[in-house]
C-alpha cells in the first residue's frame, strides 16, 4: 500500500476566540514519505500539529489517520492509533533516566500490569525482560545505549533530541511528527540529524511529517512541502517547486528575495 | 547487583526486623513498644501521601479524611455487638453497624477497601482539577468526612467516638502492614507503571503526547494512596483504642505531610527514615513542654509547644533543602555497600 495517503486532513480550521490560527488545512500526507510543514514564526504549525495529536480539537474540519477518523480524540487515543510526535521545546521526563524514558513510551505496548509486578508473575518478569531489552535496542538505534542509566536532563542538547525521538519511536508508531528536530544544531549536526531521519524511516517503516526552519534541512529531505502563512496554506509541492514560488519568497523570505539552500 | 542477592538481602532485612521487634517485646517498656507502634503506621501514611504526592504529583490533603474511614470501618468491624450495644448511647446503631464483625485482618482490609473505593469515587470528579486547586478540594474532602462522622451517630456514634477498640494492632500486625505497604508501593513504582506516573509528575503534556492516559493513572495511583491511608488510619484506632471526629482535623495530614516533605518528596527511603525520626522526635520534644527552671527562674510548660518547634523544622526545611532529606534518591543495598567500602578503603 505504499504511496497512498496516510494523514488526510480537510478543511480544517482552528479559532481561538476571534483569531483563526490555521484555517482550511487540507494536508494529505502520502505513506513513507517524509513531508514538510513550513512557514514564518506563528503561522499555525505547531497549532496543526497539536490538533493531528489530539491536544486540539479542531473548530471545524476532519483529520483521517490510516482509514480511521481522528478528530477530536484525546492525544493517548490518537498516539494508540499509531501517531507519535516530538516538541518544539524538548520536553523529556528529566527526573528519569534515559531507558525509563523509553519505556514510558512502551507502556502503550504492555499487556502485564503493576499488579504481576507485585505478584512476580513469570508474565510480567518476562514481559518486563523483554521490554528492557527492545529499549535499549531503541537506544542502540539513536546511539544512546551507553547513557541508559543517566538521568535524561543531563544529556547534552543532541543527544536529548534523539532521545525524544527514541522515545516517541518506543510507542510503535506508523506516523512520526517532528517539530523543529534541527532547532539549535550547528550545520555538522543538522547534516547528521537528516541521514538520521531517512535511516528511522527505512528501518522503522515510518511516514514523517516534520516543522523545520533550517531550509537547507527541509529542502534536502523532505519530498513534500507544504508553506503555511498566518494559518492559510500559500502553496504545496516538492522542494525545487516551493523554492521557486513567487507567493512563498514573498510571504516567507520575501526581503531576502529567495530560499538560501 | 543482581536480582536474586537483592532478593535474599530483603529478606535478610526483614528477619532482622523481625528479630528486632521480637527482641523489643521482650525487653522495651510500653511508652517505648508504642512510639515503635507509631513509627510503623506513620511510615505507612507517609509511604502513601508519597505515592499520591511525591510521585505522581498530586496536591492531596485529604489522607486525615482516608484515615477516618478505614479507622471507624474497622472498629466497627472489630468491636463486639455486645460492646457497641454498650457504646451507642446517644442513638442505637444501625443493625448492620450492630452485627458486623469481623476478625482484624479482614477489618482492616476492609477499612483500606472502603477507603480505596471512596478515594477512586472522590477521585474521578476532583483528579481533573490542578495543582493547587486539588489540594484545596482535597482538603474539604477529608474535613466532609470529619462533618458527616460528627452527625452520623447510628453508624458513628457522633462527637462521642468510640471507646474500648479492641487492641489487636501490636507490634507485629504494625510492623507487618508497614513491610507491606513498603513491598506493595516499591513493586508498583519499579514496574513500567511507576515510570508511568513519575513521567505524569514531571511532565503530563509529553505524558500525554506518549499515549498515557492520565486520568487513569492518577486514579490508580489515588486509589491505591487512599487504600494504604485506609489500613493505617484502621492499625492506628486499634492500637489508641478510642476514636472520634477531633482526632481527624487537618493536623493529623499536616503531620504525615511534614514526614513526606522532610524525606523527601519522591524517595521511598527517605520517607521510611524520617517516619522514624520525626516520630520520635515528636516524643522526644516533649521535653520542651515542661517546666524549666532556669538559674532560678521557673518557666512554666507550654503545651503544644513541640507543634511549633515542628512548624520551625518545616519551614527551615522549605527554605534550605527543600528536596528533603533524601530528594528523589533512594537508598539501595548497592549504595549501602559503595559507603561501607569506601569506609573501609
Amino acid at each position: 500500500m505504499a504511496g497512498d495517503v496516510i494523514l488526510a486532513t480537510s478543511d480544517v480550521t482552528m479559532r481561538f476566540g476571534g483569531l483563526a490560527a490555521v484555517t482550511d488545512l487540507s494536508l494529505a500526507v502520502r505513506r513513507g514519505t517524509i513531508a514538510g510543514l513550513i512557514g514564518p514564526n506563528g503561522a499555525g504549525k505547531t497549532t496543526c500539529f497539536n490538533m493531528i495529536t489530539g491536544f486540539y480539537k479542531p473548530t471545524t474540519g476532519t483529520i483521517v489517520f490510516d482509514g480511521q477518523e481522528v478528530t477530536g480524540l484525546p492525544p493517548h487515543k490518537v498516539c494508540k492509533a499509531g501517531i507519535a510526535r516530538t516538541f518544539q521545546n524538548i520536553r523529556l521526563f528529566g527526573n528519569e533516566t534515559v531507558l525509563e524514558n523509553v519505556m514510558i513510551g512502551r507502556h502503550l505496548r504492555q499487556k502485564t500490569s503493576w499488579i504481576d509486578a507485585v505478584l512476580f508473575t513469570p508474565g510480567y518478569l518476562r514481559e518486563d525482560k523483554a521490554m528492557r531489552a527492545h529499549c535499549l535496542e531503541l537506544l542502540a538505534a539513536v546511539g544512546l545505549a551507553d547513557a541508559a542509566d543517566e538521568k535524561a536532563s543531563s544529556l547534552a542538547y543532541g543527544a536529548q533530541r534523539r532521545l525524544e525521538i527514541a522515545r516517541a519511536l518506543a510507542t510503535e508508531p506508523s506516523f512520526l511528527l517532528l517539530d523543529e528536530p534541527a532547532a539549535g544544531m550547528n550545520p555538522q549536526e543538522s547534516e547528521d540529524l537528516m541521514g538520521f531521519v531517512r535511516t528511522i524511516r527505512q528501518d522503522f517503516d515510518l511516514t514523517i511529517l516534520l516543522i523545520e526552519h533550517d531550509m537547507k534541512v527541509v529542502m534536502g529531505i523532505c519530498e513534500h512541502i507544504w508553506v503555511l502563512d498566518y494559518g492559510v496554506t500559500i502553496a504545496e509541492g516538492a522542494p525545487e517547486a516551493i523554492r521557486r514560488d513567487p507567493k512563498v519568497i514573498l510571504a516567507y523570505l520575501g526581503e531576502e528575495g529567495g530560499l538560501h539552500a | 547487583m543482581r536480582r536474586g542477592q537483592t532478593v535474599i538481602l530483603n529478606l535478610v532485612a526483614v528477619a532482622a526486623l523481625g528479630g528486632f521487634l521480637w527482641l523489643a517485646e521482650g525487653n522495651f517498656d510500653g511508652y517505648k513498644i508504642q512510639i515503635l507502634n507509631l513509627i510503623a503506621i506513620n511510615i505507612i501514611l507517609a509511604l502513601s501521601l508519597n505515592l499520591i504526592y511525591g510521585f505522581t504529583g498530586l496536591f492531596s490533603l485529604g489522607h486525615a479524611g482516608f484515615m477516618a474511614i478505614g479507622a471507624y470501618i474497622c472498629s466497627i468491624l472489630i468491636m463486639s455487638p455486645d460492646q457497641k450495644d454498650m457504646l451507642f448511647l446517644l442513638e442505637p446503631a444501625y443493625d448492620w453497624v450492630q452485627n458486623a464483625h469481623a476478625p482484624f485482618l479482614v477489618a482492616v482490609l476492609a477499612g483500606g477497601l472502603v477507603a480505596a473505593a471512596i478515594g477512586a469515587l472522590v477521585g474521578f470528579p476532583l483528579l481533573r482539577l490542578g495543582d493547587d486547586y486539588l489540594g484545596i478540594a482535597t482538603l474539604g474532602f477529608a474535613e466532609i468526612i470529619r462533618v458527616l462522622a460528627n452527625n452520623f451517630p447510628r453508624l458513628t456514634n457522633g462527637a462521642l467516638g468510640f471507646k474500648g477498640i479492641p487492641d489487636y494492632a501490636n507490634l507485629w500486625w504494625n510492623f507487618g502492614w508497614c513491610v507491606v505497604t513498603l513491598y506493595v508501593i516499591v513493586r508498583l513504582l519499579k514496574s513500567n507503571t511507576g515510570n508511568v506516573l513519575k513521567a505524569i509528575r514531571d511532565d503530563e503534556a509529553a505524558a500525554r503526547a506518549m499515549g498515557v492516559n492520565v486520568f487513569r493513572y492518577k486514579l490508580l495511583s489515588f486509589t491505591v494512596g487512599a487504600f494504604f491511608a485506609g489500613v493505617g488510619g484502621a492499625l492506628l484506632a486499634s492500637l489508641l483504642t478510642t476514636i472520634d471526629p477531633k482526632m481527624f482535623l487537618f493536623t493529623l495530614t499536616f503531620n504525615i505531610l511534614m514526614i513526606v516533605v522532610a524525606g523527601g518528596l519522591g524517595s521511598l527511603s527517605g520517607t521510611v527514615m524520617a517516619g522514624i525520626g520525626i516520630t520520635v522526635l515528636l516524643e522526644w520534644l516533649r521535653v520542651v513542654e515542661n517546666p524549666v527552671d532556669l538559674f532560678g527562674y521557673e518557666l512554666p510548660g507550654v503545651p503544644g509547644m513541640r507543634m511549633v518547634v515542628f512548624s520551625l523544622a518545616l519551614i527551615m526545611i522549605i527554605l534550605f533543602r527543600r528536596e528533603g532529606l533524601m530528594g528523589m534518591r533512594e537508598l539501595h543495598w548497592q549504595s549501602l555497600f559503595k559507603v561501607f567500602s569506601r569506609g573501609r578503603a
